[in-house]
């Protein structure tokens, strides 16, 4: 299974000009296969930009991105190859697609690694499953789907690709709170069936806990952070430091503790915190 | 990438040029380019790069930004000269092989040519373009145009539309990356494969491209709808704009240039354009 590492990456923006930005510096890490990754940083902290180098669509001004041990930029020529590995989606992907069908617009990825066309409807058939679109929605031009349904079809175009690594800029961004679920829990399915190393980025801090295995936090460009949601959300104070949140039932678990009721502080999930207090533990 | 977005490339400042009032910095733009075309004397070519020199001073605008902006024209810039030096004839030779003849007269020619292109470009982008917002510029141009609007032409609308066509172009080429990034990520390839592929493999940019700027012509105009936008008629403006000292100054230095050109294309010795 694919394994990305990135060994002291630093990325500048508009070098040399007065506006110059340093996105990322020197930035050391590894995504490991089998998890889950939240990536988690206020705007401006260097997340898109790292996402941006997994499957590169940037290269690093130094540094390295390793799939599997390799230099992906090893044989610039051969980046596509990176890129069906390395499933990237965007940001608000329902502006990406294109296609007369949904089907063929979901078919995109697979037809340009040169799948054969019965493949590719077998590609497609499972990503839409995947993603939750029911298979009359196929044959309808993507243009007239709802939102919802509109970024499924997006996500599908890169699940169908089959990638190893697959990397979801804020996947549930914009969507109603039914919406967001739905679709992150698609996504963790999706990672158990196929044992993807899966990587997501998001501002909400309630879906990093409920989905994620392992948290990373990012800050003008540098890792900050990074381990369990119980190990990284206990570290609330660090968190509001750097212009971040913890979960709200981790703020309660606080507030709790202030007033004599301690379940502790490594509380980032209802259920646990359920569990804790029915446990007897916060007898005061 | 934000780097190469260098259209309407206003550069911040507080010149004498920042502060000339657009209206009439527009009226100079013209002037100042008639002026160019006038001069047919060396002299007066000195002139003419002598006051080039004046405005860039003038303005304090970084002469790295400048030769940025005649980068695009070098091309155009070689080839007039290169077609003066082999096309003109004169009587001084100094090549004359086999069916190439080159005259002192063609190398000073296309000396001079280049010499007013130059100016012509970085003069007038020092005085307009690179002093000048893109809104007060067509502020400016809108209120110039405005007799128009007696014969019923819409002034206000043209000036409005070029407002947003210049406020919106970062956005779409801001938008343009994001999509062609969302297609590379699918495995799309530019830039590889025949004409005609390369063609087909622009569908998946510019179908969304055109949606979306559909989609935000719509909701610019519902905003601007909610805002009780009519167009230009019984309109005020917040900032109107206001003639200075500087105007008649700047119109008195152009008006002192354009005599010294017809002077000295009359009276100076030495070559004289032959186009």
């Amino acid at each position: 299974m694919a394994e990305i590492t990135l060994e002291n990456v630093t990325y500048v923006y508009g070098k040399g000009a007065p506006y110059e930005m340093r996105a990322l510096d020197d930035v050391s890490l590894t995504f490991r296969p089998g998890e889950v990754t939240g990536l988690i940083g206020h705007t401006g902290s260097g997340k898109s930009t790292l996402v941006q180098m997994l499957n590169g669509l940037l290269k690093p001004d130094s540094g390295r991105v390793l799939l599997d041990g390799k230099d992906i930029w090893a044989d610039p020529k051969k980046i596509q190859e990176i890129r069906f590995r390395v499933g990237l989606v965007m940001q608000y992907p329902e502006y990406q697609l294109f296609d007369e069908t949904v089907e063929s617009d979901i078919g995109f990825g697979p037809k340009n690694m040169g799948m054969e066309p019965e493949k590719i409807k077998q590609a497609v058939a499972r990503a839409a499953q995947f993603a939750g679109l029911s298979p009359e929605l196929l044959s309808k031009s993507p243009f007239d789907l709802s939102g919802g349904q509109k970024r499924r079809a997006a996500l599908a175009g890169v699940m169908a690709m089959e990638p190893d690594v697959l990397v979801l800029d804020e996947p549930a961004a914009g969507l109603d709170p039914g919406g967001r679920r739905e679709i992150l829990s698609r996504i963790r399915e999706y990672q158990q069936e196929s044992g993807a190393n899966v990587i997501i980025v998001s501002h909400s801090m309630e879906d990093m806990a409920l989905y994620c295995d392992r948290v990373l936090v990012m800050e003008n460009g540098k890792l900050v952070m990074s381990g369990t949601p119980a190990e990284v959300f206990s570290r609330a104070e660090e968190l509001i430091a750097v212009g971040l949140d913890v979960p709200q039932i981790t703020r309660v678990a606080r507030a709790l503790r202030e007033v004599g009721v301690d379940i502790g502080l490594d509380i980032y999930t209802v259920k646990f915190a359920a569990q804790r207090l029915l446990s007897g533990k916060g007898k005061v | 990438m934000k780097a190469d977005i260098a259209f309407g490339q206003y550069y911040e400042g507080n010149s004498f040029l920042h502060r000339l009032d657009p209206r009439w910095k527009i009226l100079f733009s013209i002037f100042y380019i008639v002026v160019i075309f006038l001069a047919k004397n060396v002299f007066a070519f000195a002139l003419l790069v002598l006051s080039a020199i004046l405005l860039i001073a003038v303005s304090r605008i970084p002469l790295r930004m400048i030769l940025r902006g005649l980068k695009p024209l070098i091309f155009i810039i070689a080839f007039t000269a290169i077609i003066n030096i082999f096309w003109l004839k004169g009587k001084t030779v100094l090549v004359d092989w086999w069916i190439i003849h080159i005259y002192l007269e063609g190398i000073i020619n296309a000396l001079l040519i280049v010499v007013r292109v130059v100016i012509l470009v970085a003069g007038t982008s020092v005085l307009l373009t690179y002093t000048t917002t893109p809104l007060a510029l067509t502020d400016g141009l809108e209120r110039l145009l405005s007799p128009l609007a007696k014969i019923r032409l819409p002034v206000h609308e043209f000036s409005m539309m070029m407002t947003i066509a210049l406020r919106f172009i970062p956005t779409l080429v801001e938008e343009t990356e994001k999509i062609m990034n969302a297609q590379k990520a699918r495995g799309a390839d530019f830039s590889t494969g025949s004409l005609a592929r390369r063609a087909k493999a622009l569908i998946p940019i510019l179908i969304p491209l055109f949606i979306s700027a559909f989609r935000r012509a719509e909701e610019l105009a519902t905003a601007m709808e909610c805002r009780c936008y009519t167009g230009g008629k019984g309109r005020t403006r917040m900032n109107i704009l206001h003639s200075t000292w500087r105007d008649p100054a700047m119109c008195l230095a152009l008006c002192a240039l354009c005599a010294g050109v017809v002077l000295l294309n009359y009276f100076a010795p030495g070559y004289t354009l032959a186009m």
